[in-house]
């Protein structure tokens, strides 16, 4: 499963990974080593009994966190240069530097189970089996985005992936996310569903609503904080009394764990899943770091010091942590990891390009998909004298 | 208080309603109808379930889900806390996995803590995922004035809802309007909006045994002309259609033949049959409880002005609630709602008759 992840999702017609991986099988790691590796610090519980530190891995399944890794990072800076080049409309809210939550998690667990999280949504969309493609042709609302264009940055979607937005509204998802879970129990379903949110979100009446639901109806859903210590502008210790949010939900089992690990984050999100099926719900709190600001509209060093930005690039920047892991390992070289590099900077680069000739959508997609089942309904244009539509 | 249930007299039950010849109507509460309905749909689709404050072990507050926790389970029949804007959230959550939640408001005065699932989460999600995330569920719950519940307690959603598209917004007056469409809301795959009127539950109205049979169903989209006429239109939904036919009668007194229009669904609106109507009688009085500005009367005047200007013989008319928040003494709750005299009085002036202005409220 996890050497299969080097060629998908992101699907790419280019031919050199499979040299890559060729050149990597020619060292000796024919076959997947197992690896036990601990996890930068230990996890911090609340109400249960933290998972060990020591996480199972494999040379391949390291490799595929790397390589994934490095083409979030490297889609989300593109992602930065359109939007200065207004290719990139209305809001862009950019996940740089917290790559190691949506791959860590990823590994956990499979399609069936659910993720749904706010608007930073754009890596969470690819490792749910999302492509390159769609994510530009969305982002420059073109008709091969996956939302044909009408979402934008933050309605990606991915039902068939198990990816269900993509919200604007702060705290929202949070419901639907427990409501996904009902869904789940409902129907019997032996799975999860993971509701991400921010340090900013933390504070929503709606999510102890939603968590009361849960651990009364013993829902398999478990809430994630990706607590990157700024709520847009505000720090965490100015909108929070207690910024412990792995401890908000009292009843709740919590766990507080190193969001910049990705090995980390995998534990947890295992344990938590295994957790969740038999024992309801539980907070996740992943301790992350965004280096670009809020959305492009923020330049991120008006409430944070540039120092403490290139800091947790130095120390605890989670690619980083990845590279020293394989190097320690003699899983690649220096210049194979340098290769995977420019090849995931290359399938942005053609990615970007083919999403750059797709169409906009056509002005009678304007009227599509307000409803399921219209009815024949006229549905009418700023002129309603001049425009308007039946839907379908 | 016990004794104060047992002073209510037998209520029919709905298995009463097994015993009925083909030639004479039986008598249905609108309670018993929206009962009937969402049983026969919990019975026939089992992703379909029903939660909201007290649906469960009391029954329902207003006693509409009565027996459904006992025939299906507490899995299926789920009582919630009083948090309104979370388990919205998680009924559309549910929705989007794919099973068909019916969620009950109180009171859609409470709808408004969870407006923003309603609007964005729901109504909204089938567009901005381009067709992806479809949200089959329904809102249901008594909407608009009830008997000195004061001004919190009291406030129309039609037009609030009716406005956004990706709702479906629908409002019963009759037991088959009850019947046929909340079956057809929770058949339909779109969010809806289903606008009860608490005052109409205790309310009988003869059912054929189409209504009764369980494959009933109405179009959603249609309105219904509940009485013909050539004078003038009277435009009405939920309970203020009782009160405009009560009006037309009045008026036939007086040799007025009123046409009244029971809308049955606010969005979509039915122009066609208000503008054909319109088009006959070349008069529109529009009445509904809620307040007047940005109202569905609104709507429907411009409507009509807009398509079929050349035929109106007269302005056209609104009633509606008076511009307050609903009072609590009864002589101001009278004055604050449409009475039976206002809608005469309005359809005089449409067919140019002048009316004194009643002397005392």
């Amino acid at each position: 499963m996890a050497l299969s992840r080097i060629t998908s999702p992101f699907r790419s017609t280019n031919l050199l990974i499979p040299s890559i991986l060729s050149s990597l099988r020619h060292r000796s790691i024919s076959n997947d080593t197992t690896l036990t590796i601990e996890t930068s610090i230990p996890f911090t519980a609340h109400n249960c009994d933290a998972p060990s530190r020591s996480v199972e891995t494999t040379t391949s399944e390291l490799m595929s966190f790397f390589r994934d890794m490095v083409l979030m990072r490297r889609m989300e800076i593109a992602a930065d240069s359109l939007y200065k080049a207004k290719l990139i409309r209305g809001f862009c809210h950019l996940y740089d530097g917290q790559e190691a939550v949506a791959v860590g998690m990823e590994a956990a667990i499979n399609s069936k189970d659910c993720v749904i999280t706010a608007y930073r949504d754009h890596c969470t969309f690819l490792c749910r089996g999302g492509t390159l493609i769609e994510v530009f042709s969305e982002l420059m609302g073109r008709k091969d985005g996956c939302s044909k264009g009408k979402g934008g940055s933050m309605h990606f979607y991915r039902k068939e992936g198990g990816f269900y937005g993509g919200h604007g509204i702060v705290g929202a998802q949070i419901p639907l996310g427990v409501g996904l879970a009902f869904g789940q129990k409902y129907s019997k379903d032996p799975n999860v569903t993971f509701s991400l949110y921010g340090d900013g979100a933390a504070n929503q009446g709606q999510l102890f609503e939603a968590l009361n639901i849960a651990a009364l109806w013993d829902l398999p859903a478990i809430l994630v904080c990706e607590n990157n210590h700024y709520g847009m502008g505000t720090a965490e210790w100015r909108s929070a009394k207690s910024p412990a949010y792995y401890k908000r939900g009292d009843y709740a089992p919590g766990l507080k764990v190193d969001g910049m690990d990705v090995l980390a984050v995998k534990q947890a999100c295992k344990f938590a899943k295994e957790h969740a099926l038999k024992n309801g719900p539980l907070i996740l709190e992943m301790d992350t770091y965004r280096y670009h600001g809020h959305s492009m509209s923020d330049p991120g060093s008006t409430y944070r010091t540039r120092d403490e930005i290139s800091g947790v690039r130095q120390e605890r920047d989670p690619i980083e942590r990845v590279r020293k892991l394989v190097l320690a390992h003699d899983i690649a070289t220096e210049k194979e990891l340098k290769d995977i590099e420019k090849e995931a900077r290359k399938e942005v680069d053609e990615a970007i390009a083919k999403a750059k000739e797709s169409q906009m959508p056509d002005p009678s997609d304007l009227y599509t998909n307000v409803y399921v089942k219209g009815l024949g309904v006229e549905a009418f244009g700023p002129d309603r004298k001049e425009v308007k539509a039946t839907l379908p | 208080m016990l004794g104060v249930i047992r002073h209510k007299t037998v209520r029919p039950t709905f298995s009463a309603f097994r015993h009925f010849s083909s030639s004479t109507k039986q008598q249905m509460t609108v309670r018993d109808a929206l009962n009937s309905a969402l049983d026969e749909e919990m019975s026939a689709d089992p992703k379909v379930f029903l939660m909201g404050e007290e649906v469960g072990e009391y029954q329902g507050a207003y006693k509409i889900s009565k027996g459904l926790l006992e025939k299906y389970g507490p899995e299926r029949v789920l009582d919630t806390p009083i948090t309104e804007a979370g388990f919205t959230g998680i009924g559309v959550g549910a929705a989007y996995y794919g099973l068909k939640p019916v969620v009950e408001f109180m009171t859609f005065n409470f709808s408004m803590q969870a407006i923003d699932h309603i609007i964005n989460s729901a109504a909204k999600s089938n567009y901005m995922s381009a067709g992806q995330i479809s949200v089959p569920i329904v809102f249901r719950g008594p909407n608009g004035a009830a008997a000195g519940v004061g001004a919190q307690h009291s406030h129309c959603y039609a037009s609030w809802y009716g406005s956004c598209p990706g709702l479906k917004v629908l409002a019963p007056y009759s037991s088959e309007d009850a019947r046929g469409l909340l079956k057809a809301a929770i058949r339909d795959p779109d969010p809806v909006i289903f606008l009860e009127n608490e005052l109409l539950y205790g309310e009988s109205f003869p059912v054929s045994a189409e209504v009764l049979d369980s494959s009933f169903c109405l179009p959603i989209g249609k309105a219904k002309i509940e009485r013909e006429g050539k004078d003038v239109t009277i435009t009405a939904f939920s309970k203020m259609v009782g009160y405009a036919l009560k009006a037309a009668e009045i008026l036939a007194k007086e040799g007025i033949s009123a046409e009244v229009i029971n809308l049955r669904s606010i969005r979509p609106l039915d122009r066609s049959t208000i503008n054909a109507s319109v088009r006959k009688t070349n008069r529109l009085v529009t009445v509904e409880e809620g307040f007047p500005q940005h109202g569905v009367g609104a709507e429907i005047c411009t409507s009509v002005i807009e398509e079929s200007f050349g035929y109106l013989d007269a302005p056209v008319e609104r009633i509606a609630g008076a511009d307050v928040p609903m009072p609590y003494a009864a002589n101001l709750e009278r004055l604050a709602v449409p009475q039976i005299e206002d809608i005469v009085r309005a359809a005089k002036r449409a067919c140019h008759r002048s009316v004194p202005m009643a002397a005392t409220a």
